[in-house]
């Protein structure tokens, strides 16, 4: 296996519901330490991409291939087991769980004997804590806090080193961006690459490209289902991947439209079409 | 504890004592909301005997039957789950005892076994139906509440021709460990010092039962498996846990209890009635909300279920101590879950925004 080798591909990649087709004929390759940037309007099939790759949904037709070899994930935890962890929009965390708690749900460390196992709080706390500054979110320095009172980014940070602490190799993140404010987006992008520089395979989903373009090595833009562009890093401007996520009607003409109107119109914008 | 550079990480703070660390419980509303009851009937009970230990049993021992059932309920509740069921299982757990041994002649304890298993049975069911179906449990238990109601008359009267049963005595170590009153005072005779007087056996098996679910809620790893299950079900199966599996225990374990509500009765009152008990539903309830038990699932503390059950069975039965009117009654109780709501709220809200360098 050469360190180039993708991690993760997907090799022709069909979904269909019933009569409808989703996704056709997906190819996307993810290697260690790169970002991939998986853009797309809603709609274009991003979420339903997201789901095969963590085990909730399976392909129609095509293959998922790890490290080479084909591989089937018939559930979320076959993904999971695998190395693929999927971060979702709020970080899927507790809001009423400490930190600690929630940091280590579902693997909790315990001290005792037989069944008087007992929850290792002091453990928990410290190795959450420690895992979250790691990645450089120094103002998380109580195990016992609450979830709940974390900011939207510091959320994600937390969910994002769980993943990194429990092994993940693949980073799947949905939309981590899209509910924070500039400054919180700004820290999510640092762990994004905190995470890139550490050797994980991250597929970042947004429709953000102003945060695509500050994280990614590798961009897909989907449309209607299917990879409608694919490059690197400094192939395409942001107005131009702007314009492929719109599907063709460019922004550009858009802009002109608008300003037409404007121009004929005392320069009051055009009614609302409903 | 104001310069955060200088704790050490995940180990500040919780372990110590201070004002700010009782406040930041979520469960301190429900210990508060007792002291305050407490002393409120205190005041207007203490003529009639309230703060005696006679008084005290009073209200415990009607405490402790909906204690028992309350902390599943909770649990339950904490999943994101209800059960209403348990009004329709006290009963059955009675008379199966009574029907088993007076009927069929089986030992008491074999006769108890089987009433648990019946029980159990029962809870599988309601939680077979709600994994599978994903219907709201509200509606699953709903349903199970009346089908249970109603196999218990039927069964009863198929069997025995009757809806009351009597249960004998069926030998001291039963009666001692399931329905008897027990007495603890030393001294003399005609001026003793008494530790307690009256309290149920069921008051005994709250206690105890009440110990072990706080070890399994806030000690042992499945605490945080049930919390986790209440508040993002999705991303607790994702971890690994297996929620339709704990889900189903839990609706056995409150059919379980309900059951062992009813027998206690059965053999202190050595009578079992088919008599479906609606008001210990909203009983259970109320306890568990009045508890600090966030109705949408995701947090709770048995203490907080333990307080809640001892301050509803005060204002339950408080009242017959005191000189107001006997009819306000469920105004008050009304009154007290209204109050406990609102102050879970505040005191939830404080704990979520709680941090140790709060600048």
């Amino acid at each position: 296996m050469s360190a180039n080798a993708p991690i993760l591909a997907l090799r022709n990649v069909n979904k269909s519901f019933g009569p409808i087709d989703v996704l056709h004929d997906i190819n996307l390759e993810v290697r260690a330490g790169e970002v991939l940037c998986l853009l797309g309007d809603n709609g274009a099939g991003k979420s339903t991409l997201i789901r095969i790759l963590s085990g909730v949904h399976q392909p129609t037709t095509g293959a998922i291939e790890m490290d080479g070899g084909q591989v089937s994930f018939p559930n979320p935890r076959a993904a999971a087991d695998k190395g693929i962890a999927t971060v979702h929009q709020f970080g899927g965390t507790f809001p009423l769980m400490s930190i600690g708690r929630s940091f280590f749900v579902g693997v909790e460390p315990t001290k005792g004997w037989g069944p008087f196992k007992v929850y290792d709080r002091k453990k928990a706390n410290a190795i959450a804590v420690k895992a979250v500054q790691d990645f450089g979110i120094t103002r998380i320095d109580d195990g016992d806090r609450l979830v709940g009172g974390l900011s939207g980014g510091e959320r994600q940070s937390l969910a994002i080193a769980r993943a990194v602490h429990f092994g993940a190799r693949v980073l799947i993140l949905d939309e981590p961006t899209a509910a924070l404010g500039v400054k919180q987006a700004a820290h999510v992008l640092r762990i994004v690459n905190e995470a890139k520089r550490r050797g994980l395979a991250v597929i970042f989903i947004t429709h953000q490209v102003m945060h695509a373009m500050a994280v990614g090595d590798h961009f897909a833009v989907l449309i209607r289902g299917a990879v409608a562009a694919d490059f690197k890093k400094g192939e395409k401007s942001r107005e131009q991947i702007t314009d492929l996520m719109a599907g063709g009607e460019t922004m550009a003409d858009l802009e002109k439209s608008i300003d037409g109107y404007m121009s004929t119109h005392g320069g009051h914008p055009p009614p609302p079409a409903h | 504890m104001t310069d955060s550079k200088t704790t050490v990480p995940g180990a500040s703070a919780g372990g110590g004592f201070s004002l700010q660390n009782i406040f930041r419980r979520p469960e301190a509303g429900a210990a508060a909301g007792f002291l305050i009851i407490l002393i409120f009937f205190g005041y207007f009970g203490v003529q009639n005997n309230f703060l005696t230990a006679l008084g005290t049993s009073t209200w415990l021992n009607f405490a402790s039957k909906v204690g028992i059932i309350a902390i599943p309920v909770g649990f339950l509740m904490i999943a994101g789950e209800m059960d209403i069921s348990v009004g329709a299982l006290i009963p059955a757990g009675g008379i199966v005892l009574a029907m088993a041994s007076e009927l069929y002649g089986l030992n008491i304890w074999l006769s108890l076994l089987l009433s648990l298993g019946i029980a159990g049975a029962i809870g599988y069911v309601n939680g077979m139906l709600v994994t599978r179906t994903r219907v709201p449990s509200l509606i699953v238990t709903l349903a199970t509440l009346f089908v249970v109601a109603g196999l218990n008359i039927f069964v009863s009267k198929k069997l025995a021709g009757t809806t009351q049963h009597s249960v004998q005595d069926a030998g001291p170590v039963s009666e001692f460990l399931l329905g008897d009153y027990h007495t603890l005072q030393f001294g003399a005779d005609d001026a003793p010092f008494i530790i307690f007087q009256s309290l149920q056996s069921s008051f005994f098996i709250w206690i105890v039962f009440a110990i072990i679910c706080f070890f399994v809620l806030h000690l042992s790893p499945w605490g945080n498996w049930i919390a986790a299950m209440g508040g993002d079900q999705q991303s607790a199966r994702n971890a690994g846990i297996p929620t339709n599996r704990l889900k189903i225990a839990l609706f056995m374990l409150s059919a379980m209890a309900s059951a062992l509500v009813g027998m206690t009765e059965a053999v202190l009152a050595n009578t079992a009635s088919t008599t479906t008990q609606f008001g210990m539903i909203f009983n259970s309830i109320i306890c568990v909300v009045v508890g600090g038990v966030l109705l949408t699932g995701g947090f709770g503390t048995v203490t907080g279920i333990v307080f809640g059950t001892l301050t509803f069975g005060i204002v339950f039965q408080g009242i017959n101590f005191t000189t107001f009117d006997k009819d306000l009654n469920l105004l008050f109780i009304g009154a007290l879950l209204l109050i406990a709501v609102l102050m879970n709220e505040t005191f939830r809200k404080m704990a979520t925004n709680w941090s140790s360098s709060k600048k």
